[in-house]
């Protein structure tokens, strides 16, 4: 039983240990990448409507293609890759770890054949001087070597950049520490949106979830609550153009009050200047233009007017008890009739009891109201616009993790990739130096400068 | 003097330079490489001279960015790159007929960027989404990166050519216009040489970029096309990279899997901008 067990053990883990199994994720992970690419994510179901049969969407959600960089396939990509780099690099790492714990400092004649670079000359002198020599000639040369004696012979070994070959290791691990740093990000961050009009305030931040497409329910917008802990004023929205009429700069001037105390006055952030507050970081990422209304109420009998301030879906209450509710508005009506003109809103008027009933006013059309016969006349007078913010606000504690992992890896790759282990063996042998050396990146190079090394040691 | 006169110039010149390189392969004239190589390196500094001057042109117009930031800057970009990798194997390893290859990527860039229709060549000002020193760091990283597979894909074809005739010789060694070709392992070496230094400039690439929209927008890896295709590239020549260690994948597989990369590496660079949407829309233009 326990050599089958065993012998399912090891074939599980030369499976992930092998190399093929590398270039299967790799190139499989690059292929499946495409998918995401073509189909859009997270988009609106009716953007999907619009572009798929219904029987391609069914397929499609099956297969998780409408969010698949987070789908669960996606993921076991990508373990197996973790899992297969962790493996291959716990299967190579013992035979690395012995260059450093016990290096071959004694080049013998099997060990020789073992080498392609292998020189040898006669030299006078006795073996010690001859030593002596060479260990100061590597010295200058190359490296500072080690001796070792055997049977009257003398070992030298020198070695440069050792180290390099531990780069491999260095990028494989970091890698991991990524993928870690997103993990802590995805587990214990969030990504919120909040939007701030001008002169307004917040403790509080939306999430973002795909959008369905649907209003969200009050119980969806709790969820979704993210609390601050301290309040964000937006003090002004300002957008700034080039002469061309190319937008230069949208900036908002912030300030977060904290405890009752202001702990950040008016500090101004744009696009590529974000601000920062106990781990939470506010970006301009958006604006919206927010505009009030004026209207006049006319009593048909009596001619009393009342001047009305509303936003859009505020309901607001109207002489008479009724409320009024803006519905929609635009600065253009021609592009909906097109023999009227100017800006229209839609306007719903709520009866203390019975049905609301909906009427169009225009603005450059006063009298429109008269028309509809009822006790209340209204016309639009004017809109004011205010500017609202939109911030991204984000917390990302594994931000940093994320970034350790990629200074390891570029680190890593331009060690293992330029950097190479040079090693250089002599053997004095009663009058006879051999020497031996060996590269393990960069053969060419080395070739070159061994030569000129040997080269060196025969004119000497 | 105008920077779009000298660009036209740089044009030209690596027009002169495609052909003269054209012509040795055909006459194997050494002195007719040797004017390939010269033509090249004139063109390059005239288009170095060139993008200094537009830089110094956007100063003068009051907006003071690194010619970096639409299409049309970018194409011009990556033809200099090209030209600099080449320039630099040139004067390393003096196998000119690489020039056959090589130039044509970037005579076609070049030639794109000058006639397209549709790019806007002007010098703009910068969006909001652009004014970062990072823009620098990330553009410059990416298309050294790009340039090197260009050159990496250039000495495949040559070495799917070289190794076609041979096969189509017997076993001979080819003769004619193919003994100008340098020598199959040669042409392999220089292939993973290539890659060797595009594959950590892609990394670089993608971490500034990364560092770059974590920065302006709150988040440094959102699975934009722009970004699944760059991880595409890399997964591409990651895969390149070990698949080297195990025997069998030098030589003509390793050649095809260099031309996939920089397919790959094109297809990220244009076809993400003018074929999907996404968060790189301002390269479109």
């Amino acid at each position: 039983m326990t050599s089958t067990k065993s012998g399912f053990t090891s074939s599980l883990w030369n499976f992930f240990c092998s190399l093929k199994l590398t270039i299967f994720l790799l190139i499989g992970l690059a292929s499946a990448s495409i998918i995401g690419t073509i189909i859009p994510q997270n988009a609106p179901p009716d953007q999907y409507l619009k572009m798929y049969g219904e029987s391609t969407i069914r397929l499609f959600s099956v297969l998780n293609f409408f969010d698949m960089y987070h789908s669960v396939w996606f993921m076991l990509l990508l373990y197996f890759l973790s899992l297969n780099l962790v493996a291959c690099s716990l299967k190579r790492l013992p035979r690395d770890w012995k260059l450093f714990t016990e290096p071959d400092q004694a080049m013998d004649e099997q060990m020789e054949k073992s080498l392609t670079l292998v020189r040898h000359c006669r030299m006078p002198g006795s073996s010690v001087k001859l030593r002596d020599t060479l260990e100061a000639f590597l010295r200058r040369e190359f490296a500072a070597p080690v001796v070792t004696e055997d049977n009257g012979r003398y070992y030298l070994f020198a070695q440069k950049n050792l180290f390099s070959r531990l780069g491999v290791y260095v990028v494989h691990f970091s890698i991991i520490i990524v993928f870690i740093g997103a993990m802590v990000g995805s587990f214990f961050g969030y990504r919120a949106y909040v939007g701030i009009e001008e002169g307004g305030e917040t403790s509080v931040a939306y999430r973002r979830t795909p959008s369905t497409g649907h209003t969200e329910s009050p119980e969806q917008i709790a969820a979704s609550t993210i609390k601050l802990g301290f309040t964000v004023r937006c003090d002004e929205f300002s957008i700034s153009y080039y002469d061309n009429g190319m937008p230069k700069e949208y900036k908002s001037l912030l300030t977060i009050t904290d405890n009752g105390k202001t702990v950040i006055d008016k500090r101004p952030i744009i696009v590529n200047s974000p601000l920062t507050y106990k781990g939470i970081t506010f970006y301009q990422s958006s604006y919206n233009r927010v505009p009030t209304f004026h209207f006049t109420v006319r009593d048909r009998k009596s001619g009393a007017q009342t001047k009305i301030t509303a936003k859009q879906g505020e309901r607001v209450s109207i002489p008479g008890g009724s409320f009024l509710q803006v519905i929609e508005y635009t600065d253009e009506i021609r592009q909906f009739f097109p023999q009227l003109s100017g800006p229209a809103a839609k306007l719903a008027l709520i009866p203390p009891s019975g049905e609301p009933q909906s009427l169009l006013l225009l603005k450059d059309y006063p009298e429109i109201d008269l028309q509809r016969g009822g006790e209340l006349v209204f016309t639009y007078d004017s809109t004011d616009y205010t500017w609202s913010t939109g911030l991204q606000v984000v917390k990302d504690p594994g931000v940093w993790i994320v970034w350790l992992g990629c200074a390891l890896m570029v680190g890593g790759i331009f060690i293992a990739f330029f950097m190479s282990h040079r090693r250089i063996w002599v053997r004095v042998e009663s009058g006879h130096i051999s020497v031996g050396g060996a590269a393990n990146k960069n053969q060419p190079a080395f070739e070159q400068f061994f030569d000129r090394l040997t080269e060196k040691l025969k004119a000497m | 003097m105008l920077s779009s006169d000298l660009f036209n110039a740089a044009t030209v010149l690596y027009f002169v330079s495609m052909l003269l390189f054209f012509v040795f392969l055909a006459s194997r004239g050494k002195t007719v490489g040797l004017s390939g190589s010269i033509a090249a390196w004139c063109g390059f500094i005239v288009q170095t001279a060139a993008i200094g001057l537009r830089w110094k042109e956007s100063y003068d117009l009051g907006h003071g960015h690194a010619p970096l930031t639409n299409l049309y800057e970018s194409v011009v970009f990556f033809a200099w790159t090209i030209i600099l990798i080449f320039v630099l194997i040139d004067l390393k390893y003096k196998y000119r007929v690489i020039g056959v290859f090589v130039l044509p990527f970037a005579v076609f860039a070049m030639a794109w960027a000058q006639l397209g229709m549709k790019m806007r060549s002007g010098i703009e000002p910068l969006l909001p989404a652009l004014q970062s020193n990072w823009l620098l760091y990330h553009v410059v990283t990416c298309f050294l990166g790009y340039a090197a597979f260009a050159v990496a894909c250039g000495v495949s074809i040559m070495y799917l050519i070289k190794t076609r005739c041979e096969v189509g010789n017997g076993k001979a060694k080819a003769g004619g216009i193919m003994a100008l070709f340098p020598p199959t392992k040669v042409l392999d070496e220089l292939n993973y040489k290539a890659i060797m230094i595009g594959f950590p400039l892609l990394t670089l690439g993608i971490i500034t970029g990364a560092a770059w929209a974590d920065y302006a927008w709150g988040s440094y890896w959102s699975w934009d096309p722009k970004e699944t295709w760059s991880l595409i590239v890399w997964f591409i020549y990651a895969a390149f990279l070990h698949a080297r260690i195990t025997r069998g994948w030098v030589g003509k597989r390793a050649a095809v899997l260099s031309v996939i990369g920089f397919v790959a590496t094109i297809f990220c660079y244009l076809g993400v901008n003018l074929l999907l949407s996404g968060l790189h829309s301002y390269g479109a233009g």
